[in-house]
């Protein structure tokens, strides 16, 4: 996806991007397809797999690229187009216009964008060593070895004003120079790849695409804090990254990357993955280090911060993946050049899952400092329903709603915070009108009230009785008093929990009411879901002009609440329906309606 | 349900002890250890509980603990193939309730639960980061994306003509 190339392909090359979206799209066939078709056709063509190129929305997504340096990408692309994509671009020397992404549409999307962490995904092939080494690879390392001491690594890293993007936005030299500082002669790096908030991949992305600028970033963090081990903690559901991320470490330690003396110097690191095993509140530092220990992940009160006791009580450095795949860049290419870019206070570039109601989701990054309507609009296209765009959710179930009113807030960490959410680790769900607020708020609720570990009685029973309220306003069973009584419960436990799990918990339920109070009072007040999504609240009907009487929406009732007799309109018991919206969804003819 | 939980008898220590002993040179090996468990036999068999407890000298009511904690881990054995329905945002927003509702209906068993002629299971997932092909579903490690109800009610039908095992057996 990136418009220069380190290296000019020679031949005609086609890439298949084959990250997770890729294989769920199916693009593993549409590999296999064009294997045998070239081997067939007897043609000089390197086929080659690679991982996210970020337009997730066109997957199966392919490039094809010319000698002449020429290249174009094809999207939605299935094994039955392969023979024409082969006939007509490689043999005839024509792009098929009709499957070609038009230039535009990429232009669009690449505008805005400025890729640093994303710089070799979906151009490398994630399990080739080489292809990364020919990328510009391990040069940082091989500099830092070579040219620096571990003060002026952390310097470098300190002035290009890296801040964690795990989300907390903690600048990243400071806390090396902490566990440099630390006493000990054993201290450990941990790269946290725990993933967990519902509609974020960024790091499962960039671990699937470009592992080894991972392992790079891992390498340097050890030589600036003097750390001799490292783990990986990825969860367990990303199956792909973990598989990726072992081919590269193999890769790495014959090639000399990883063990003693690396690059013939005097400096020696090892590493190893550990699968994080389905706890969300793993995310959190503390509770991470206990899960790496063998025990119950629940974290601990800090002070002492892992840089002063951290795993097994040894200094430790915990950066999050896509703090690591940036700091290879900020080496070769000096912090001056990353701190170019960005807002006053927050640096660099930020990576997003772009995903929920727009109309070109996938992943992107963008310079910190830009819009929120700049990203939906200009990169994202809009609202992929043509409904009015309604609301971003940003970071996750820690982060909170910013309603439309707010699309010009810049994206840095201190804009972001005044608005209510977090920036969070990259999360970015665009809502349009059909989203319901107090459904949103209850869906995260619900959410982090399972993930409670269960150590402080405000998240354990704070979260749930908040959630009572909400699931009895969206019940039509709200009563006055309740909004207030969800603020007070929200503050205890923004207050008494020991942990980010707890504190950030209540935010989403704070901003949709700081944005959308008067949705809530209309689910409370008069009993209504404006949005018609709370199933409690609204009732189906099938339009007798409209229905032709296919029986469609009689096949797919769960309880049988629809009947009628073949090519006459059909009809909904509502005695019976559970409003589920089946009928709804299978209805080709728009003959359901809900109010 | 149809499926039985191994007894103790029945569990073939070698291959514990095998895993153990893989690990136990590692400190904090135990969660490796379970997971290496559960590839094996699809599910921790509360019997293999007390045999690694043995092997590793941690108390069975400490593994018990890790075990109950951890989404990842079951005590109870899975049907043939194991469904995870994806609730994350994107998918939330899509209608994943509705994909959920018919799943239920095509494979007679709903969320967290095994149906009856021990076919499928279905679990209930908080994200599998395909968000930009929500609502989807991931079928013995393999995601399905963009689906609607009558893809999930194909997809299902496909299963059943063809038999498709899971890793575990």
């Amino acid at each position: 996806m990136l418009p220069a190339r380190n290296k000019k392909d020679r031949n005609w090359t086609i890439r298949v991007g084959l990250a997770s979206c890729g294989m769920a799209a199916g693009g593993r066939k549409v590999y296999d397809t064009f294997s045998t078709k070239l081997r067939d056709k007897g043609l000089d063509v390197e086929l080659k797999q690679t991982g996210c190129m970020g337009m997730c929305y066109n997957e199966v997504l392919i490039e094809v690229s010319s000698p002449e340096g020429g290249h174009v990408f094809y999207g939605h692309v299935t094994p039955e187009q392969v023979e024409g994509i082969v006939e007509g671009h490689l043999i005839g020397g024509k792009p098929v216009t009709e499957w070609v992404i038009p230039a535009d549409e990429i232009d669009n999307l690449l505008a805005k964008q400025k890729r640093i962490v994303l710089r070799n995904c979906g151009v490398v092939d994630p399990e080739s060593i080489d292809d990364y080494l020919d990328a510009g690879g391990y040069q940082a390392i091989e500099k830092v070895l070579d040219s620096m001491s571990s003060d002026e690594v952390i310097d470098e890293v300190a002035k290009s004003g890296l801040r964690g993007r795990g989300g907390a936005g903690f600048p990243t030299g400071v806390k090396w120079s902490f566990t440099r500082k630390s006493l000990g002669s054993q201290k450990y790096i941990i790269c946290n790849a725990d993933e967990g908030d519902p509609g974020a991949f960024m790091d499962r992305s960039v671990l699937e695409s470009d592992p080894h600028s991972v392992i790079e970033g891992i390498l340097i963090a050890g030589y600036a804090i003097g750390a001799s081990e490292g783990y990986i903690y990825v969860r367990a559901e990303y199956p792909l990254a973990i598989q990726r991320l072992e081919i590269a470490l193999a890769q790495a330690r014959e090639r000399g990357f990883i063990g003693e003396n690396i690059l013939g110097y005097n400096f020696d690191f090892d590493m190893s993955i550990r699968q994080g095993a389905g706890a969300f509140v793993c995310g959190e530092e503390t509770a991470l280090m206990m899960s790496l220990e063998g025990r119950r992940g629940m974290p601990r009160f800090r002070p002492p911060f892992p840089a002063q006791s951290g795993l097994w009580g040894k200094p430790t450095n915990i950066n999050n993946v896509e703090t690591l795949a940036n700091v290879p860049w900020i080496i070769l290419h000096g912090a001056d050049a990353y701190n170019n870019c960005g807002a006053e206070k927050s640096k660099g570039t930020k990576v997003f899952a772009l995903a929920g109601k727009v109309a070109r989701g996938g992943l992107i990054e963008v310079p910190m400092g830009i819009t929120l309507r700049e990203i939906v609009f200009d990169v994202g296209g809009g609202t992929s329903s043509g409904l009015e765009f309604k609301a971003v959710q940003i970071g996750g179930p820690s982060g909170g709603i910013i309603p439309a009113s707010l699309a010009d807030t810049p994206v840095d960490y201190e804009s972001v915070t005044e608005t209510g959410a977090i920036m969070g680790s990259g999360g970015l769900i665009v809502m349009d009108e059909s989203a319901c607020m107090v459904d949103v708020a209850k869906f995260f609720l619900n959410f982090t009230q399972a993930e409670s570990c269960g150590k402080c009685t405000f998240c354990r029973i704070g979260t749930l009785r908040m959630l009572e309220v909400l699931d009895r306003i969206a019940k039509g069973e709200g009563k006055e008093g309740d909004i207030e009584l969800l603020e007070e419960l929200a503050e205890g436990v923004k207050r008494a929990s020991l942990c980010g799990l707890g504190q950030t918990a209540p935010n989403p339920v704070l901003t949709t009411l700081r944005y959308f109070r008067d949705e809530y009072e209309t689910h409370i007040y008069e009993k209504k879901c404006p949005a018609k999504k709370c199933q409690a609240l609204i009732t189906y009907e099938i339009i007798p002009e409209k229905c032709p009487g296919c029986g469609l929406c009689a096949k797919y009732c769960p309880v049988d609440a629809v009947s009628g007799r073949r090519k006459e309109p059909y009809f909904i018991d509502p005695e019976k329906c559970i409003h589920c919206g089946l009928c709804m969804s299978v209805c080709r003819l728009g003959a359901v309606s809900v109010h | 349900m149809v499926i039985e939980t191994k007894a103790r008898e029945e569990l073939s220590f070698a291959v514990i002890d095998a895993i153990t002993h893989k690990h136990n040179v590692q400190p904090g090996a135990v969660i490796p250890v379970l997971q290496e468990i559960q590839d094996a036999y699809g599910y921790v068999p509360p019997a293999a509980i007390q045999r690694i407890a043995e092997n590793m000298a941690v108390p069975a009511s400490e593994l018990f603990g890790i075990v109950t904690f951890y989404a990842q881990f079951r005590l109870q054995p899975i049907g043939k193939n194991l469904i995870k329905v994806c609730h994350g945002t994107a998918c939330h927003l899509s209608g994943a309730e509705r994909i959920a509702e018919t799943l239920a209906q095509a494979v007679g068993a709903k969320e967290k639960e095994t149906s009856q002629d021990g076919k499928f299971t279905v679990e209930r997932v908080a994200c599998l980061g395909c968000c930009s092909l929500a609502p989807c579903i991931m079928l013995n490690g393999e995601v399905h994306g963009r689906l609607t109800p009558e893809a999930i009610n194909k997809i299902v039908s496909q299963v059943q003509e063809t038999k498709i095992l899971t890793p575990a057996e």
